[in-house]
């Protein structure tokens, strides 16, 4: 009997807000059984170890970007190969610890890489051509053939090892006919299979492909419940070039009991010779709910395990080495599974032919309640009662506060949403303040005299907000000339495009200060710069938060010395732009970006612009590097890395403008003499750097063996 | 000075065992420690820690508890025996059998009077202790499930019993179970793990305090039988837990699978409120491994367990601060040396428990090894551990004892080794504590359990009885612990633990003189071969030299004494375990402890009291004309750490063995999994 162990969680899932899929795109085995790489349906890419529970690493692309089908992992060089926007990428890294990433620009879509273990990833084309990533590599731009017809899509594809051969096996949809590519590679050469037409307006929900006893079995699942087997000879193949379509014999291997209705996400996979694992498909003895993992031995035509899925089931399965990988509600579980074999079903391999023909095929509906089985009421009276459940009061108000967004004047829109927050759980949060964010934010684009800066301060505060859910919101914002309102969005805002960060930098730049000043913004950052720009004077006085008592001669003191210091160095005392400019340029400064992307925006700056900039970042570096400045804790604030980042991109920038501007003259030599003592110093570390080495050297020679004969001097 | 060659032998593959289980007598300030291997420690607390006596352990004995009571000593195992030690002769006494499986625990009453053992069947057996012997009284009524710890009143009136998920409070006159407490089991984990009560301490409030294996200690109320507190203190087991029940009972400490020690303290938590609660103080962090077992002195806490250290650190609020009081010290390595060394042959003895292992040192030229070290044979022990072994100077004669029996061996380096047991031994050798060769290997001298010197004589064809050397009649019981003889075959010094040195004239086979008595244990005893002075090293660091001829201290001790030790010598906290002579510079003694050896040379003036005492390096730097002036007495090599033995052979090459930590910790099973950092 195959059996269902106990399961555990891998990770959780983000399911996108409709439910509709489960967040991941696919899961594919890494360099042994034990590791898996997961790759979810937006843009990240992460790798597991099984048995722990635990991810090693993750790893994504840039905002803006997507991932378009799973990564896939090349043991051959340890290297992660994903398709981004239909472009390939190839990140070279030995397990997510060394990075090189390195685009491959195509010139046709691509649909998917696949790769099997211990082999070659091969890409398979939107338009049905197929290359090896080596192939592809040497000639990136090459001219990829079309092998599909005109409105013909892919639908699903993967790739099977026969022998020493490659298979790779595309199914795709034409005006509602189902055809199968069988595609060798090495010699290339493709047949053409039309599947058999199921009731009118039925496609197949999933397939799964298996390669035994030198045949590929493709199984393939329909909405009806019924399980098809299709069996593929791979030797006689590829003598004539298959633009005829063949016709697929198939062979019904199970009618699945589906009850009301028929299937929407469910899967079927082929285990072994004798057992399916189907997802999303009712259990025939538990009514009709259709959140089930089954297997069934096709052989006996029986159903050997179960196990109830808690949550939403998107029809999605892998299975790695005796395990399947399941997404269901929020998480992704493993489910050790074993199927032994059945001592019966190799004993009495007639069992199996005869199970072939359809109408023989019995189904535990049948069996169980007679022709008619109609689902329990029990199942009727659940599936009504999650439904209630869903639609919960905090659905409704939902509903109701974003209908009132659309109509009601600002003040009422406030107290509404306020409540509503106040009254939400966190976990309900996330969609609907997306949702709330959006009409708000659409309807201040539409009608320009309503803006409500309170009632977006107050959703971004959730933190449930990225820019990625409401795009419009930083770029109204600033239209706006609400500042604080940025500041936030900055702060809490991990995705913002470059785009929109230089935008912002613009308009920051370029307030006047005395508009600035009336700005209220965030207390915490301005107290930190506030510091900053003071701490001159507070020096002496604040030790241990205790300031002596400040007698008239110990105050003028401090006066005095201050005016030396300014003498001595005036430039290095005055902020070149305004606190409240500061504080807003700070959070530019912190915020995550990549220079590919920034550094076309950057140029859009003026000269006047990146001057100032750069003496404030100046002015920013060098109190910094002064030896004594405090760490500010619990101060959100830049640090000297990213000052120096910022510096080190405006220079790359504007670096021409800067050296034929006259005023940036002296700033531009400042910034060279950094450079220079920087430079010093470090060849100054690379010598001592030879006598550290040298030490340790001494060190590692002290590990000594079990017995040796030394020399000593006493004195 | 000059030049050294150096045998740095690390093939000395010591592993000592983890520490099972402790108790601390208050009266006596003695700690008895007993180890996995079944072998049994007593460290004196007011003797610089000193572990001056070593009953060796038997196969198949897991002491799994130790129970003081006055002077008497009583342990009880896992093979179901209760046994009380003769802690003058070092063996067991007597074995009682409880006849009730496995015992896990024992305690006695504090008048004394009753011994309570919990057994794997259910049972709380209480023994009489009588004068000579114990009896068998009493069942208390039996329960499921088997008795982990236990724990008296001080009353007597009650007994505290920890089981499998609870406790239970039995009337010690009734027998009847008076209340049950529930422990909970562990949070989070499966609910069917049962929860194990480790360890459990009854005050005299009434207050029960319990460690168990989820983790907790929690606070009884054994009145009302009610939880007061519960304090998570671990991801694991509460091993143990022990109460300073000598002092005001204010102070518990509890010991946990990670190798932490918690304090726990009945303070009031604020500084105006008078009520006080038991409250979460220290925590302690001086083992990697789980901590079995606990000691709580008036000073300090003591911890041991699987990591095989003994660690003693002091409570900063009960000791003088920054002084070697208030040293934490770590007891790795025993008090005495496991290695025998043949000075004319080149021989290593190694001492184990259980075998004993002979080895031939190497040959070189300068650095050049011309010939490696090879391992010449082994002695496998049976059944009772090997208390002590003894290496004849030419390395022809091997002699061991365990508890109850002596093996002398004829050993022959013709082209082969051969190897033969002496079968014939007089009937006297039969329980020795000390062996020891005659440096012209013609006698084997041995201290015998009636406190005496059993004389022995050993060549080709015979081995014969010659004489038992006492030094008195009667009432004297004490043992002794170190041997030594003369090189010229005259002398005979031997010291006990209570302090004395004797010396005997073997010509005359009679008692020459005593030594003057000092109040610290000597440590270690050696004769010059060519003044017959002796020099004894003693616990608290003090050197003496006596004159064999003259009976006094000689000219040198008396300086020395005078002048007073350096404090950075009196603060080192091991013991010196071993003395040497230079035969070619009468004037050099080598001695070692665990972390450096020593050569004094008796020519040079005492370091001035606030001169450096290790200063090799100053002495390094300086032209050859300066070093004279600045040089003096103590030559402190620290260049070989963990020694076990530093001798000189008759080549004048030094044999160092050493036994790093390292390696030891490195054969110590893995610890508990602790979440550190990002891992």
């Amino acid at each position: 009997m195959a059996a269902l162990y106990e399961g555990y969680t891998l990770c959780g899932l983000v399911p996108d807000q409709n439910l509709s899929s489960s967040g991941i795109q696919g899961i594919e085995e890494e360099r042994d059984r034990d590791h898996v790489v997961v790759t979810d349906s937006t843009r990240s890419v992460t790798l597991y170890k099984v048995s722990d529970q635990k991810p090693l690493g993750s790893w994504t692309v840039k905002q803006g970007q997507k991932l378009t089908c799973p990564a896939v992992f090349n043991s051959q060089t340890n290297e992660y190969v994903a398709v981004t926007d239909n472009k390939c990428v190839i990140d070279r890294r030995e397990h997510f610890c060394l990075f090189r990433v390195l685009f491959l620009q195509v010139s046709s879509d691509v649909w998917k890489v696949h790769c099997t273990h211990g082999g070659e990833p091969v890409v398979l084309f939107q338009r049905g051509a197929v290359r090896l990533l080596d192939s592809l590599l040497a000639a990136p731009q090459q001219p990829i053939e079309e092998v599909l017809a005109q409105e013909e899509a892919i639908r699903w594809s993967t790739i099977i090892v026969a022998e020493t051969q490659q298979f790779i096996i595309i199914t795709t949809e034409q005006k509602g006919e189902h055809f199968l590519y069988l595609q060798r590679l090495n010699p290339n050469s493709v047949q053409r299979y039309r599947l058999e037409r199921e009731e009118p307006g039925l496609s197949p929900l999933s397939f799964s492909a298996t390669y035994r006893d030198k045949h590929i079995c493709l199984l393939y699942l329909y909405p009806n419940g019924h399980v098809y087997q299709s069996v593929l000879s791979v030797r006689g193949l590829g003598t004539e070039e298959g633009v005829q379509a063949l016709p697929l014999p198939r062979s019904l291997l199970l009618g699945l009991p589906v009850g009301d209705g028929q299937l929407e996400a469910a899967s079927a996979m082929a285990l072994d010779e004798a057992h399916v694992a189907v997802v999303g498909v009712p259990h025939p003895s538990a009514g009709g709910g259709k959140d089930f993992l089954c297997i069934w031995n096709t052989n006996f035509q029986t159903l050997q395990a179960g196990k109830e899925m808690a949550g939403k089931i998107y029809g999605q399965l892998w299975s790695y080495s005796n395990k399947v990988f399941i997404p269901h509600g929020k998480t992704l579980s493993i489910i050790p599974f074993e199927c032994p074999k059945s001592s019966l079903a190799s004993l009495n391999q007639t069992c199996y032919t005869l199970s072939k023909t359809p109408n023989s095929v019995p189904s535990w509906n049948n069996i169980l309640h007679g022709e008619k089985a109609q689902p329990s009421k029990s199942a009727e009276t659940r599936r009504t009662r999650t439904t209630r459940k869903s639609q919960s009061t905090t659905n409704l108000t939902t509903d109701q506060v974003l209908e009132l967004i659309k109509t009601a004047p600002v003040e009422e829109i406030q107290k509404e949403v306020e409540g509503f927050l106040t009254r939400a759980e966190f976990q309900d949060l996330q969609p609907s303040v997306g949702q709330l964010a959006l009409t708000l934010v659409s309807r201040s684009l539409a009608d320009p005299a309503f803006y409500s800066s309170s009632t977006l301060a107050q959703l971004v505060h959730t933190r449930c907000l990225c820019h990625s859910v409401c795009p419009d919101l930083v770029l109204l914002a600033l239209e706006k000339k609400d500042y604080f309102l940025c500041q936030l969005c900055l702060q809490f805002f991990p995705d913002i495009p470059e785009a929109v960060t230089c935008a912002c930098l613009k308009a920051f730049i370029s307030i006047p200060d005395v508009d600035a000043e009336k700005v209220s913004l965030e207390p915490d950052s301005v107290k930190f710069m506030e510091n900053l720009i003071t701490r001159d004077r507070a020096e002496a006085g604040l030790q241990n938060g205790f300031s002596p008592t400040s007698s008239v001669v110990n105050d003028r003191q401090t006066r005095a010395e201050d005016v030396k210091k300014k003498a001595s160095a005036p430039s290095q005392l005055s902020c070149p732009v305004g606190l409240h400019k500061a504080v807003l340029i700070n959070e530019i400064l912190q915020t995550p970006y990549s220079d590919t992307f920034l550094l076309p925006h950057l140029k859009d700056l003026s000269s006047q612009h990146v001057m100032l900039f750069l003496q404030y970042l100046q002015f920013l570096y060098l109190k910094y590097s002064q030896d004594a400045f405090p760490q500010m804790e619990g101060f959100r604030s830049p640090s000297l890395s990213q000052i120096m980042d910022w510096v080190c991109l405006l220079l790359d920038a504007h670096f021409t403008v800067l050296v034929m501007t006259p005023e940036a003259k002296g700033l531009l030599l400042n910034l060279h003499r950094f450079v220079k003592s920087q430079v010093r110093l470090v060849s100054e570390l690379g010598k001592i750097e030879g006598s550290l080495q040298e030490l340790r050297k001494m060190k590692a020679k002290e590990s000594i063996g079990q017995y040796s004969i030394e020399i000593i001097e006493l004195f | 000075m000059g030049e050294f060659k150096v045998h740095r032998v690390r093939f000395f593959d010591y592993m000592p065992s983890a520490i099972r289980t402790m108790a601390f007598n208050s009266q006596t300030e003695r700690l008895a420690v007993a180890r996995a291997d079944g072998a049994v420690e007593i460290f004196n607390f007011n003797d610089n820690f000193f572990q001056e006596k070593v009953i060796p352990g038997q196969d198949g004995r897991a002491t799994e508890a130790l129970c003081w009571v006055g002077h008497r000593l009583f342990s009880a195992g896992l093979n179901g025996e209760i046994t009380e030690y003769d802690l003058e002769n070092l063996r067991p006494q007597y074995t009682v059998d409880a006849y009730g499986g496995p015992i896990w625990t024992i305690s006695s009453n504090s008048q004394g009077t009753q011994l309570a053992v919990g057994c794997e069947d259910g049972t709380v057996k209480i023994f009489a202790i009588l004068e000579e012997r114990i009896q068998f009284q009493r069942n208390l009524n039996r329960h499921k499930g088997r008795i982990i710890s236990l724990c008296w009143h001080p009353s007597s009136a009650q007994i505290a019993a920890g089981m499998t998920d609870m406790i239970k409070i039995f009337d010690a006159e009734t027998g009847h179970a008076t209340r049950r407490l529930l422990v909970d089991r562990a949070m989070g984990a499966s609910k069917n793990k049962e929860v194990v009560v480790w360890s459990v301490g009854y005050l005299s409030d009434h207050t029960i305090i319990s460690g168990d294996s989820a983790g907790k200690v929690q606070i009884w109320n054994g009145l009302t039988g009610t939880l007061v507190r519960t304090y998570l203190v671990t991801k694991w087991d509460v091993l143990s837990l022990v109460i300073n029940a000598s002092q005001d009972e204010s102070s518990v400490i509890a010991g946990t699978s990670e190798g932490t020690v918690i304090q726990f303290q009945f303070i009031s938590s604020t500084v105006d409120q008078h009520d006080k609660e038991w409250v979460r103080t220290r925590t302690f962090r001086n083992h990697s491994h789980d901590v079995s077992a606990l000691a709580h002195t008036d000073t300090a806490v003591v911890s041991g367990g699987m990591d095989t250290q003994l660690v003693v650190r002091p409570l900063l609020d009960k000791v003088e601060k920054n002084t070697q009081e208030s040293a934490l010290r770590k007891i790795a390595f025993p008090h005495r040396s496991l290695v025998g060394c043949a000075k004319k042959a080149g021989l290593l003895l190694f001492q184990f428990p259980d075998r004993l292992e002979l080895w031939k040192l190497g040959e070189s030229e300068g650095h050049v090894c011309l010939m490696y070290p090879y391992f010449v044979c082994r002695f496998l022990q049976g059944e009772d551990h090997i208390c002590c072994s003894a290496l004849s100077a030419c390395g022809g004669w091997l002699a061991y004892s365990t508890v109850s029996s002596v093996r002398l061996y004829r050993i022959q380096y013709n082209n082969t080794i051969s190897i033969n047991k002496v079968s014939k031994l007089p009937k006297e050798l039969r329980s020795v504590h000390q062996l020891c060769f005659s440096s012209d290997s013609s006698k084997l001298f041995a201290s015998s359990c009636q406190s005496s010197v059993i004389v022995v004589a050993v060549s080709q064809q015979e081995c014969r009885y010659l004489h038992t050397l006492k030094h008195k009649t009667g009432e004297w019981k004490a043992r002794m612990h170190l041997l030594c003889a003369s090189d010229d075959g005259k002398w005979l010094a031997t010291a006990n633990t209570d302090c004395e040195i004797h010396i005997y004239n073997l010509h005359k086979m009679k008692l020459h003189c005593m030594v003057p008595v000092y109040n610290s244990c000597p440590t270690t005893i050696a004769i010059h071969p060519v003044t017959n002075n002796l020099i004894s090293v003693h616990a608290d660091q003090q050197i003496f030299e006596f004159s064999l001829v003259q009976k006094e201290y000689t000219q040198w001790s008396r300086r020395l004494q005078a002048q007073g030790l350096l404090s950075l010598w009196l603060e080192r906290d091991t013991p010196i375990t071993h003395i040497t002579f230079n035969p070619k510079n009468p004037d050099h003694i080598i001695l070692h402890d665990t972390y450096m050896f020593c050569i004094i040379d008796q020519s040079l003036p005492f370091p001035e009291l606030n001169a450096v005492l290790w200063n090799q390096m100053t002495l390094k730097s300086l032209p050859v004309s300066q070093r004279i002036g600045q040089s003096h007495a103590f030559k402190i090599c620290k260049s070989f750490q963990h020694l076990m033995c530093v001798s000189l052979l008759e080549d004048l090459s030094l044999v160092v063995v050493e036994r790093p930590l390292l390696d030891i910790m490195s054969q110590l099973p893995a610890p508990v999994r602790q979440k550190k950092f990002a891992t």
